[in-house]
């Protein structure tokens, strides 16, 4: 069979929506594509865990403390979900962490941020996980199977992170002058990058419709990220802060929320290299990597001498 | 500002833009096995398919799937078999396997038209 045969049966399934399955024949560039997408989507969890487990041992309380530590479990999770996905596309795990920890394979810019305050433990869940919600509830429905079903797994745990996040910052909204100014603070710095969360602008894509025919995405940038700031808008007054943002304004005629220009320079600066944390962060994961060296050796080691010890008895 | 803007979305970015500025290391194979792991919900129901993960043993790989799987009550048994020992049927060949059935209607209850009296059946 010709390959552009091939092709149109394959982008037939996708418009008929049924599933692509690891085994079945599909295009190169949209092995790929998922691969790319999937990979850096498991590092941007596992990265993530970073900026807020520098506060699990200065939470404020207990249950704080209890919670934090959830849902940085849980994203620890969706980080093995998702290498899982990524691995059935012919890519294996340690060929993954390598290029994490080498610096060549990307992830999250939002990770790039530092964590200054308490209230960032509340920011974070509430915009940068409520971000990500919308960009994962879409992908619930992305043409690729094991991925698909890998964010329906994530989406259920989801939730509970944004909700903490938001009960967090409830908390200090309602507290002494002190806890309101912190809660406006994080607020201030998490926003931008935020909405820098969904990428660069329709309008400024070469190559924005292979994803979308696909199925791969189906909603584009702008959307999800107008989808997000009518949310946060409305959510916010329930804290009694403001959004960081002049322009924010209801649009009556467009029933959305107009809001100001994205600093896009700086984006791609982080994503460059150049935030305030990247060198931090694939530190902090070599780091880690390094030092469970000589646990996965021994693992490795052991069950190499069981299975001999097994072999000998049954000799 | 001369940089190319090549459309990304969330996850998604060109990894022509590193600028880590870290050096490549040695790829170090781990090089434990992949299982597959099987949940049962609730007593009574059949094990499903839940996802894989590596360990370097059995034993390994049942208390992985327990906190990757089960930490909210997700499961009250599980399984796991090394990825390797599964085998599956060829996606190529799915019309000659399932196809034959397509024509066998009468395989089905809703087949037989009964009088309204015993339509129950
Ligand atoms: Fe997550
Ligand atoms: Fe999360």
């Amino acid at each position: 069979m010709l390959v552009q045969d091939m092709e149109q049966i394959f982008q037939d399934k996708i418009d008929r929506e049924i599933k692509i399955e690891p085994k079945d024949w599909m295009p190169e560039a949209y092995r790929k594509t998922n691969l790319r997408q999937i990979s850096q989507h498991a590092h941007s969890e596992v990265v993530g865990m970073l900026p807020e487990g520098n506060w699990i041992s200065r939470a404020p309380s207990l249950k704080r403390k209890a919670i934090l530590l959830a849902k940085i479990q849980d994203e620890g999770g969706h980080g093995l979900y998702l290498y899982s996905a990524a691995e059935t596309l012919g890519f294996s795990r340690d060929e993954m962490i390598n290029d994490l920890l080498s610096g060549k394979a990307k992830y999250s810019s939002i990770f790039n941020y530092p964590s200054l305050s308490w209230a960032d433990m509340g920011a974070v869940g509430w915009l940068v996980d409520g971000a990500a919600i919308l960009n994962q509830v879409m992908l619930c429905r992305t043409s690729y199977g094991p991925y698909a079903r890998a964010m329906v797994r994530i989406c259920k745990e989801e939730s509970f992170h944004q909700r903490q996040g938001f009960d967090a910052l409830l908390v200090l909204s309602r507290g002494s002058k002190e806890q309101k100014a912190m809660c406006q603070d994080a607020i201030n710095r998490w926003w931008w990058p935020s909405l820098m969360m969904f990428g660069p602008k329709d309008s400024e894509s070469t190559n924005s419709d292979q994803s979308m025919k696909w199925k791969i995405k189906r909603k584009t940038n702008d959307e999800l990220r107008q989808q997000f700031v009518d949310m946060i808008a409305e959510q916010i007054k329930t804290l009694g802060m403001v959004l960081p943002d002049p322009a924010l304004k209801w649009n009556e005629a467009r029933k959305h929320y107009d809001f100001g220009a994205i600093n896009w320079e700086e984006f791609w600066n982080v994503v460059k290299g150049n935030g305030p944390c990247n060198k931090q962060r694939l530190a902090a994961r070599n780091k880690a990597h390094d030092e469970g060296d000589w646990v996965r050796e021994a693992a490795k080691q052991y069950a190499e001498k069981k299975r001999n010890r097994a072999k000998e008895q049954a000799a | 500002m001369s940089f190319q803007i090549i459309k990304h979305y969330y996850g998604d970015i060109p990894e022509e833009n590193s600028g880590s500025g870290i050096e490549k290391k040695e790829v170090v194979k781990t090089a434990w096995p992949l299982w597959e792991v099987f949940i049962r919900s609730k007593q009574g129901l059949d094990h499903k398919h839940a996802g894989s993960l590596h360990a370097a043993d059995a034993a390994m790989a049942i208390e992985n799937a327990r906190d990757v799987y089960t930490r909210r009550m997700e499961g009250v048994s599980i399984w796991v078999v090394e990825s390797i020992y599964l085998h599956a049927s060829n996606p190529d060949e799915a019309e000659s396997l399932y196809e034959p059935a397509n024509d066998k209607i009468y395989r089905h209850p809703t087949f037989y038209q009964l009088p309204d009296e015993v339509n129950h059946m």
